[in-house]
């Protein structure tokens, strides 16, 4: 015999499910069509367009490259450092460099990025374009024959995409030669030709292709979500806490998603 | 088929409403205003009163063609009111919005917000643009206040940058929500001055008298500058003709908008 599910509790499943669809729907949509103002505008109002998407490079890149140096020194110390550090120990320093590549080059280095970005950046759109959309800029944009999705989001797509990527490589960087450091001083018995030799050797063209691919998409990703909530619906000035919470799990969903597919994709190449 | 091609007459018209329904921007469920009537000829300053929550701005915005009417026709210069269509870009551009408080972009400054539009429909830099926009700052008593951030700016000062960046690209339709709205007598005055200018042919505009709609919930700075009247109240759009109709209009609405206390605007 079947339990009889309690009719208040499948409302509310059903109440979250749709929520879920209308935001998936929303989500897509606003991509779409970001994508498509981005494609057709992009040499459209260049002069005040171009620099707004410079401005936005340098605050998502530029701007965060001292406090991504420290988490990549960070980085260094937890993963690589005692990585070697242990490998030594049971003789297995010969799988060093496939252990970096899959944990720093594929893994931790691209999320932590676009966490880092989501955290420093993505929180910033949403209370930007909250207020703005709370204070009716955009209706004044849209008074002036401006699009808004050209003003706002496209420059921060932009930028995220060009820093979450740029960043990446910095904390990949920074991790490897910190992680040696920490080695060092640790006196494990490896010399530095030995260990980029390995790292480059387990490094393939295939790890430099997804990795501009992934964090392109990741800093994508994270700018539609944090600027769709921030824009995309009517707010008032205190629902923009609300926007910015939501904003932020779903980033990281959709993030944490997207990392799977691409690990899905290291393992059938 | 289009106004113009179905009425001949629509086709002098700038603004021309038949049965429309206003909705809030905010909940487009919630009607304002229905069945409205209007028609504005070139060159017509109109000032449309109100209380507040009567849906001037609502009224307003959808005049600007921000919000589709909830239902009948609204055209402007005899073809349907351009919304968001790209190809009709410039055709939008012939009507420009002051807003209730400025609503100025914070982060840009003075210069910048008036030259907004220009840089961004011309593909000008804020240098290239300059020539253009200091006249128009000098027009509006805003040269000394040209690098400076609205923040930094009484609302008074912040009303002109508004009025400068809507005045930017001429365009023949103007309209102001409330642009009276806390500003002391001298303002007040300069702004009167400044839109009777407008109206009979400013040499900004080329001497080509600008189509004005304001809306206001007061009557009375408006005598002698104001050419026709109109009115919201309940869920109506009421023309009222002109200022003498006004002053001999019974409707209790009517006197109410005409008896504002002095110094609350």
């Amino acid at each position: 015999m079947r339990v009889p599910v309690p009719r208040s509790c499948a409302h509310y499943l059903g109440r979250r499910l749709f929520r879920f669809l209308r935001t998936v729907q929303g989500l897509g949509a606003f991509a779409l069509i970001t994508l498509g103002v981005m494609i057709t505008k992009c040499r459209a109002s260049s002069r005040v367009i171009h620099p707004l998407a410079i401005h936005e490079v340098s605050r998502a890149g530029l701007r965060l490259l001292p406090m991504f140096l420290f988490v990549a020194a960070a980085l260094g110390l937890v993963v690589i450092g005692q990585a070697v550090s242990w490998l030594t120990r049971v003789g297995a320093i010969n799988y060093l460099g496939t252990i970096m590549v899959i944990v720093v080059v594929r893994e931790l280095g691209p999320l932590i990025a676009a966490m880092l970005l989501l955290a420093r950046v993505g929180t910033a759109n949403v209370v930007d374009l909250g207020t703005a959309r709370a204070l009716g800029e955009v209706e004044v944009l849209e008074a002036l024959g401006i699009d808004p999705i050209h003003y706002f989001v496209a420059p921060r797509v932009f930028g995220m995409a060009v820093g979450v990527f740029s960043l990446t490589v910095y904390l990949i960087l920074g991790a490897i030669v910190s992680g040696y450091l920490w080695a060092f001083v640790q006196e494990v018995p490896l010399q530095p030709a030995e260990y980029f030799r390995q790292l480059a050797g387990a490094l393939s063209g295939l790890d430099f292709a997804l990795l501009a691919v992934k964090t392109g998409l990741f800093g994508f990703i994270i700018a539609i979500v944090t600027c769709y909530h921030g824009l995309a619906q009517p707010l008032r000035l205190e629902e923009v806490s609300h926007a910015t919470v939501r904003a932020v799990a779903q980033s990281v969903i959709a993030c944490v998603l997207l990392d799977a597919v691409f690990i899905v994709i290291y393992l059938i190449f | 088929m289009t106004a113009a091609a179905s009425n001949p007459a629509a086709a002098g018209l700038a603004l021309e409403m038949r049965g429309a329904t206003v909705t809030a921007m905010a909940d487009p469920g919630t009607i304002l205003l229905e069945g409205v009537d209007w028609s504005v000829a070139p060159g017509d300053f109109w000032v449309v009163g109100g209380l507040q929550g009567s849906g001037k701005t609502d009224f307003l915005l959808m005049t600007g063609g921000l919000t589709a009417p909830g239902s009948g026709a609204y055209h402007f210069f005899g073809k349907g009111m351009p919304m968001f269509e790209e190809h009709r870009l410039g055709e939008r551009l012939q009507l420009s919005m002051v807003f209730d408080e400025a609503k100025l972009f914070n982060r840009l400054t003075v210069s910048e917000n008036v030259s907004l539009p220009l840089r961004y429909h011309r593909n000008l830099t804020v240098a290239g643009a300059d020539a253009e926009v200091r006249p128009l700052l000098d027009l509006t008593e805003l040269a000394s206040w040209a690098d400076s951030t609205p923040g930094a700016m009484a609302l008074a000062w912040r009303k002109r940058v508004g009025l400068a960046r809507a005045l930017m690209l001429k365009p023949r339709v103007l309209l102001l929500d409330n642009p009276l709205l806390g500003l002391d007598l001298r303002h007040r005055g300069w702004w009167l001055n400044f839109l009777g200018q407008l109206s009979r042919g400013h040499p900004w505009m080329e001497g080509r008298p600008t189509t004005l709609v304001v809306t206001t919930h007061d009557f009375r700075p408006w005598q002698g500058v104001g050419r026709q009247f109109a009115v919201l109240k309940d869920r109506r759009f009421v023309v009222l003709g002109s200022w003498q109709q006004v002053n001999a209009a019974g409707d209790e609405r009517v006197r109410e908008l005409l008896a504002v206390e002095a110094g609350s605007i």
